[in-house]
């Protein structure tokens, strides 16, 4: 395994009274797809908002290419260059989608070629480029969500269920977006339902139950053993 | 060239653009349009509120602030002006200095509220803007050796912008002083909108406008909400304090009535209601028609009321003196027809 970009050491969560992550130990090699996996409600969604700093990591250490960033600001954590895509997209629904992509690229003017990269992989926002984004389908809004978070280059990317809902023709192009951004060299920590795409996807993997990882390993090792996926997640992955 | 004077920022409805060009036409054209000292003392307050509210909305719709110390920097614009004026004679260097001083205090002010309470929730932000605002409308009120107490200040301009100065005639109109003020002021005011309509359409407003929508989202992107956010406190308090500094020089009279009261405040957040929160073009529509309707609604009730003497009831609803119940009540029906206020519902029509 290369070396990590990024490694949870027994983090600690809590959500008002509720203990959610209850000592997370997990390592994200560098320049690999992990996926990050387990039934609902284990924990995955807050332990991405934990290490972008939305929830205050209670006890424990996160550190992002060395350097150890528990304490750092939300601003801080995307400035050393972690892109995140939450669930709910987070798309600035007043703003055009022009405005939404420049408002992505933090440092300076977006780089021509990234952009014409992306409107590459979501012509769909090539078409709605002047539209105002709380105007786009539900597949489009995930586009321009992840669009806007590969705006710049970005070490690592922190992605939440992106094919959630959607279409299978947006799936597809989600995950060859996904897919092109790993070639890029990109590491990418990914919460994801859908089995095909995790297993097209993931090198890495990573299962949680009860707010802990409670196994990781290859991907491949993952995906072909029917009895680990009922063991860890209770139920086989081919099914879903 | 219009579109670039415009930021880029068209009204993008028609009808919006024809109001605001005979608005534009009115205020430009004041002095020749409409006689007598009333329409001129009213167009120079639209000139002055048109700043304020859009320095308002800055605030309140383009970075999702709720402050209620807006009238607060608008005083100390006021108050620096008076003061510069009573200390150093009349004179402009005494209004630039005025001026300047009170803008430079109402940043300073803006700051350190903006660092203490801007790291924490709205309503806390919302409540400390109140209560400091509450604070100098009593030191201005106690320090009355310094500030003139409820009695307030007068003092005097440059001769050169009083009616003693007079300067011939054009077009029928006598030239006077009090017309190069109101000029002083409709120029002013007009450059300083559209420097806030070319902030507001930077990438440093778009950050503003994200930040209002989802304020985490914009943190996680990398932008530090607290430093935006108090950087439009202070730009927005800097262009309330220099309105402030124009209403003093317009009035030459400065009290806690005319530019500290909360009845003002609550004024600019009707006229940003009223207008349509973040659209800037939203402060032009609002304050000319509150501030219309605050000057006129009374002559235009009498003068209704007297029409229909004949008719029971209806005179003594149109009384003269119930001016301020239909005020409200036209304001509540404008926030119940337009939501998003005027310039919004314009706009949706003109999409739809």
């Amino acid at each position: 395994m290369s070396d990590p970009i990024l490694s949870l050491n027994n983090v600690h969560t809590d959500i008002a009274q509720y203990h959610i992550l209850q000592g997370v130990d997990l390592e994200v090699p560098k320049g690999q797809v992990t996926m990050l996996l387990g039934r609902n409600g284990v924990g995955k969604t807050t332990t991405l908002k934990t290490i972008m700093g939305q929830w205050t990591c209670k006890s424990g250490e996160i550190s992002f290419d060395g350097q150890d960033m528990t304490q750092m600001a939300v601003s801080a954590r995307a400035r050393a260059g972690i892109g995140f895509v939450p669930e709910d997209m987070g798309i600035f629904a007043d703003l055009t989608v022009e405005e939404n992509m420049v408002l992505g690229a933090t440092s300076g003017p977006m780089d021509p070629k990234r952009k014409e990269w992306l409107l590459n992989a979501f012509p769909a926002l090539g078409t709605f480029w002047t539209s105002e984004a709380g105007n786009l389908s539900g597949g489009q809004k995930q586009m321009l969500s992840i669009a806007r978070a590969m705006a710049e280059d970005r070490t690592l990317y922190l992605i939440d269920e992106p094919t959630k809902g959607l279409a299978p023709a947006i799936v597809s192009t989600m995950a060859q977006a996904l897919r092109e951004l790993k070639a890029q060299g990109a590491s990418i920590l990914l919460v994801e339902q859908n089995f095909s795409v995790a297993k097209a996807l993931g090198d890495t993997a990573a299962v949680m139950d009860e707010g802990r990882v409670i196994w990781t390993g290859a991907m491949a090792d993952l995906a072909t053993d029917k009895d680990l996926q009922e063991r860890l997640m209770g139920l086989s992955m081919e099914a879903h | 060239m219009i579109v670039k004077l415009l930021s880029g920022d068209k009204p993008r409805s028609r009808v919006l653009t024809a109001l605001l060009l005979v608005i534009l036409i009115c205020l430009a054209g004041a002095p020749f349009i409409f006689d007598g000292v009333r329409p001129l003392d009213t167009a120079a307050r639209i000139c002055i509120f048109i700043l304020l509210v859009a320095s308002y909305d800055l605030l309140l719709g383009y970075s999702g602030i709720v402050s209620f110390a807006h009238t607060m920097f608008f005083g100390l614009g006021a108050y620096g002006v008076a003061l510069a004026s009573i200390h150093m004679g009349r004179g402009f260097d005494a209004l630039l200095v005025g001026s300047v001083a009170g803008a430079l205090a109402a940043v300073i002010l803006a700051l350190l509220i903006g660092l203490f309470s801007l790291r924490v929730r709205a309503i806390f932000f919302a409540m400390i803007t109140l209560a400091v605002a509450s604070a100098v409308a009593v030191l201005v009120s106690q320090f009355s050796g310094l500030t003139g107490g409820e009695d307030g200040l007068t003092y005097k301009i440059p001769r050169v912008l009083t009616s003693a100065n007079r300067l011939g005639e054009i077009m029928g109109t006598k030239i006077s002083g009090k017309i190069l003020n109101y000029y002083l002021i409709f120029f002013v005011s007009l450059i300083l909108f559209l420097l806030l309509l070319r902030i507001v359409n930077s990438p440093f407003g778009r950050v503003l406008q994200a930040i209002r929508e989802n304020d985490f989202r914009a943190e996680a992107i990398g932008y530090r909400v607290v430093w935006y956010r108090t950087m439009a406190t202070c730009l927005s308090a800097a262009t309330a304090a220099l309105a402030g500094s124009l209403f003093a020089i317009w009035l030459r009279y400065v009290g806690p009535d005319t530019t500290l009261s909360f009845e003002i405040m609550l004024d600019i957040l009707l006229m940003v209601v009223i207008g349509g929160m973040g659209t800037i073009y939203g402060a032009v529509i609002g304050a000319t028609l509150f501030i219309l309707a605050q000057t006129y609604l009374q002559n235009l009730m009498g003068t209704a009321a007297e029409a229909t003497s004949g008719l029971p009831l209806i005179p003594e609803l149109l009384d003269a003196d119930r001016w301020l119940m239909w005020l409200g009540i036209l304001f509540i029906l404008s926030v119940y027809f337009f939501p998003t206020g005027i310039v919004g519902r314009l706009r949706e029509q003109h999409r739809a």
